[in-house]
């Protein structure tokens, strides 16, 4: 079994999909923090089978924790106080974001136009689907973050 | 200022609004030949398209407007590599109103969002074609005289076929629709429409791949062609294209008053035969679909 010390103070991101630990870390830009980070991949889940675990300890006030919900709907953050979980929840669903999914429909003029903000709508609450506000292809898998700015309307 | 992207951008009482004028227009053409005098329509046509561009040139010019346009990418600024965003810019400068085609999804939503005059979707590669449901619609409604409690069959290309999703979606605004969908497997409707829109607000539908055994309870027959260019692999495409050939044997078993609507171009998917049947109704549907282009002008221009 893998051990990774606990942390006293910072946030553990749980249930990510199994692959998508080191889009979170790019997309959160963790490297450029001054805190230490610990990605677990593939580790056993009782309730995925597999998953990835990112481990961030320090001070994360800049960082959007809401809007990873549209970069995995499914992940659970827990707030670590003195070695202590003291709080636990599940990512707010953004009604839109852009440029933090990338549309990959082939069809799509994001495709080929690449001035085009890659920009989501959240359409179906209840299951966190979001689609394409081009051409409406539901954003499925493994994260693929693109570069830039976030937006929130 | 308004633009047509997807067919549900008009509301009901915008639909029925359209659909009336488009009555009014087919019943007296001349009455409205000079509703756009001095305005000017762009086509801006990125994948080549005979019949709706023709169709959206003639509706303007019968309106007594005028046309500018290109009909290929090819021949366009495009081929430069200009981007959408600054083409539908300076067309909005010579044109009071434009309708877009490109091959790629989501490019007149594009052109919308940069565009100081009304853009009107001429389809967006396999995704939506709204003027053709409009035509759709107003077919239905000339010749049925009501959506509410039909049988609508959909065959061929349910997959591919965006007049398919998008007629599908715009009946089910209407009571007491029911669809019997026919396709290989391969090209069955996607899970999203049968979830989103069919499931979502009860309507019921079956998934069948027999014509024959479907046609006798259909009040309107929904024709597709197999695209070629929605493929990319050729093999798939030459294997499924002769899938469904609708034939006046199997047109015998079909009601008395059951309507054949195809979007066009048909290649081979209707037989020559059956266009001499009365309930074969899509060149009329082609018709239409002028007077249902200027009644959508006209709207667009006045708002």
């Amino acid at each position: 079994m893998l051990n990774i010390d606990v942390i006293k103070r910072g946030i553990v991101i749980d249930h990510i999909k199994v692959g998508g630990a080191m889009k979170i870390y790019n997309y959160l830009n963790l490297e450029h923090l001054d805190c230490s980070v610990a990605i677990i991949k593939n580790a056993r889940s009782n309730k995925m089978g597999r998953k990835d675990i990112i481990k961030i300890e320090g001070m994360l006030d800049e960082i959007d924790l809401d809007i990873l919900g549209a970069i995995d709907p499914n992940i659970t953050i827990n707030i670590i106080e003195n070695g202590e979980i003291i709080e636990k929840k599940n990512p707010r669903l953004p009604e839109y974001v852009e440029n933090i999914l990338k549309c990959k429909n082939p069809r799509c003029i994001t495709s080929v136009e690449h001035g085009i903000p890659h920009s989501f709508k959240l359409t179906d609450k209840k299951n966190g689907i979001y689609r394409c506000i081009y051409c409406e292809q539901a954003f499925d898998g493994v994260p693929s973050v693109v570069s830039g700015t976030v937006n929130k309307l | 200022m308004k633009h047509i992207i997807s067919p549900t951008d008009l509301t009901l009482d915008e639909l029925d609004e359209l659909l009336r004028l488009s009555e009014d227009i087919y019943k007296d053409p001349k009455k409205y030949s000079d509703a756009c005098y001095r305005k000017r329509l762009a086509t801006l046509f990125y994948e080549p398209s005979t019949r709706t561009r023709l169709s959206f040139e003639a509706a303007m010019l019968n309106l007594g407007g005028s046309v500018i346009g290109f009909s290929s990418a090819d021949s366009s600024s495009a081929a430069k590599g200009e981007s959408i965003a600054d083409t539908i810019r300076v067309v909005s400068s010579y044109a009071d109103i434009c309708a877009i085609r490109h091959p790629k999804e989501g490019a007149p939503l594009v052109a919308s969002l940069h565009s100081s005059i009304p853009v009107i979707n001429a389809g967006d590669g396999g995704h939506n074609h709204p003027t053709q449901t409009f035509t759709d619609l107003f077919t239905i409604k000339q010749l049925k005289g009501r959506f509410e409690g039909l049988t609508v069959g959909f065959c061929g290309d349910l997959k591919f076929g965006r007049t398919v999703h998008s007629l599908i979606s715009a009946l089910s605004r209407y009571s007491n629709i029911r669809f019997i969908l026919i396709s290989p497997d391969e090209l069955k409707v996607p899970a999203y429409i049968k979830d989103e829109i069919l499931d979502a607000n009860n309507i019921p539908y079956e998934e069948v791949r027999s014509l024959e055994k479907a046609i006798p309870y259909l009040d309107i027959l929904y024709m597709t062609r197999v695209q070629k260019e929605r493929f990319f692999n050729e093999e798939d495409y030459i294997r499924l294209k002769d899938t469904y050939i609708l034939d006046s044997n199997k047109m015998a078993l079909a009601k008395e008053d059951m309507l054949v609507l195809h979007p066009l171009p048909r290649v081979n998917e209707i037989a020559v035969e059956v266009d001499n049947d009365p309930r074969a109704v899509y060149f009329k549907q082609a018709q239409f679909g002028v007077y249902l282009r200027m009644a959508l002008i006209i709207m667009l221009l006045r708002d």
